[in-house]
């Protein structure tokens, strides 16, 4: 019977992104090259609001890009073509450290073709992956560096990540067929 | 949003949402040309063929570089070069074609129905890039994606058309593009090159210029098409100039925001004046980048397959 559980409502979501946003600053020690990427759809939020945690750890804005990754996907063949949706790199990647961030990361192909597309901008001194959920399943060899929660889940299942843009309910929900 | 059909071979049997998606999804594609890498892997070890049997250079062109910038490869397949002058039909041609592995053929014939006749006898997906008098979709297409981008909106503008419609399929396929996304199309001409029949597809008919350009908030231009013109249907060049050429005198008395538009080539002091041609409401070479995006667009959306939309991580 299909079934629906919140995983982390909308306090937990932001204790882990808080914690997400402090490895980064950890990590880096230069904040002025370091710009964020949310990856369209679901990671463009996430990074939104990872851009509002660091502004309030650095005291300075931190660019943030929405990146696109429907051109370089390699399963075209396979569904009928995915919508296609805006990419925008406000700023020169060159040199930078990039955070690429997902809501969800689980073949990793999307991640792949992030790195592809992302490549194709300019080349950037290091890329860093983000995600506020990682439900496993990996098809590739691609491991994030900062993980709000670790999610074990079967193949068919569904996890949904509902943030909205302005205040409301914000969850994450682990849905069984 | 999604593009439900395996080929594109008019606009007249789309619905409006559908020839939205491929706008939509043009923009996305726009963008990409304007990069440093004008280049996607979307169509990577896809085989594309332009099946070119009537002459055409630009949009030959326009779609080798939207194959090209979709990483799909390409080969060109044109009447001079090809066995058509041996004498090989279209059919066989088509099998050929297909047993070269084309995904795409991508088909230019003066038959009006050739399109419509190879999707039914190969399995490549099939692209319209004009057929005979009878429609040229992409043409139409990256015409409403360039009134979209400069004006906002399609529907309820009053979009003129004027020149030779009779013979001419990028007047067919922008009626009906135009028509379903609800603009207002006024076509005028020579009464010999715009006959009334046209009324059915639910445009003004007007063989009086300035009521014509009055209120047009687009002017599109068509080329006067010697090639097709079997016999005389004006006196002469110059009276067709004098009667129905946008001159620098008809162009003051337009609206102040009014597009001019061209498929070109144009006929500098025929259809057009030079200055009008090269003013700054021109956007006669917008519409040639615009048409690589579009083309880019069509492509990919026929590539798609047939499962459901899924983007799992």
């Amino acid at each position: 019977m299909p079934s629906s559980t919140l995983i982390l409502d909308g306090p937990a979501i932001q204790r882990a992104l808080t914690r997400i946003a402090h490895e980064i600053n950890e990590r880096n020690a230069d904040p002025a090259s370091v710009a964020l990427v949310g990856i369209q759809r679901g990671g463009v939020q996430v990074a939104r609001r990872l851009a509002v945690l660091l502004e309030q750890i650095w005291g300075r804005p931190v660019p943030v890009g929405i990146l696109d990754v429907t051109m370089h996907r390699d399963d075209l063949h396979q569904q009928i073509a995915p919508e296609v949706h805006p990419t925008e790199i406000p700023f020169d990647p060159h040199n930078m450290t990039l955070v690429l961030v997902d809501d969800v990361v689980f073949h990793g192909r999307t991640i792949r073709a992030a790195l592809d597309a992302l490549i194709d901008f300019g080349r950037p001194a290091r890329i860093q992956l983000a995600a506020l959920i990682d439900r496993g399943h990996r098809e590739l060899p691609i491991k994030a560096d900062f993980v709000g929660k670790n999610l074990p889940t079967e193949p068919a299942d569904r996890v949904t990540v509902r943030l909205s843009e302005a205040a409301g309910p914000d969850g994450v929900y682990l849905e069984k067929p | 949003m999604s593009w439900p059909h395996k080929h594109l071979l008019d606009i007249e049997s789309l619905p409006a949402e559908d020839l939205l998606t491929v706008l939509d999804t043009a923009r996305a594609f726009k963008a990409v040309g304007e990069r440093a890498i004008k280049k996607v892997p979307a169509l990577r070890g896809k085989t594309v063929v332009n099946l070119f049997v009537e002459p055409s250079t630009r949009t030959r062109i326009s779609f080798e570089l939207a194959a090209q910038r979709l990483s799909a490869d390409i080969v060109n397949f044109s009447a001079e070069a090809s066995s058509f002058k041996k004498g090989e039909s279209l059919k066989d041609t088509a099998r050929n074609l297909e047993a070269l592995n084309a995904d795409v053929i991508v088909i230019r014939h003066a038959a009006s129905g050739a399109p419509h006749f190879l999707s039914r006898i190969v399995q490549a997906r099939i692209v319209n890039a004009g057929d005979g008098a009878h429609e040229h979709p992409t043409q139409a297409l990256l015409d409403v994606f360039t009134i979209r981008e400069k004006l906002g909106r399609i529907e309820g503008l009053n979009v003129t058309i004027l020149g030779d419609i009779l013979y001419s399929r990028v007047a067919r396929s922008n009626i009906w593009a135009l028509t379903k996304l609800g603009a207002h199309v006024t076509l005028c001409g020579p009464s010999t090159l715009v006959p009334r029949e046209f009324e059915r597809m639910g445009c003004r008919v007007t063989h009086r210029i300035d009521e014509a350009l009055a209120d047009a908030d687009v002017i599109n231009l068509l080329r006067i098409q010697h090639e097709r013109q079997r016999q005389s249907m004006f006196p002469s060049l110059g009276e067709y100039t004098s009667l129905f050429g946008l001159t620098k005198a008809r162009y003051a008395k337009t609206r102040p925001s009014a597009l001019i538009m061209h498929p070109g080539p144009i006929n500098r002091g025929v259809e057009i004046d030079s200055e009008v041609a090269d003013g700054d409401r021109s956007v006669i070479l917008e519409q040639v980048t615009n048409g690589i995006a579009v083309r880019m667009a069509v492509l990919y959306l026929v590539c798609g397959g047939k499962g459901p939309q899924e983007i799992p991580g």
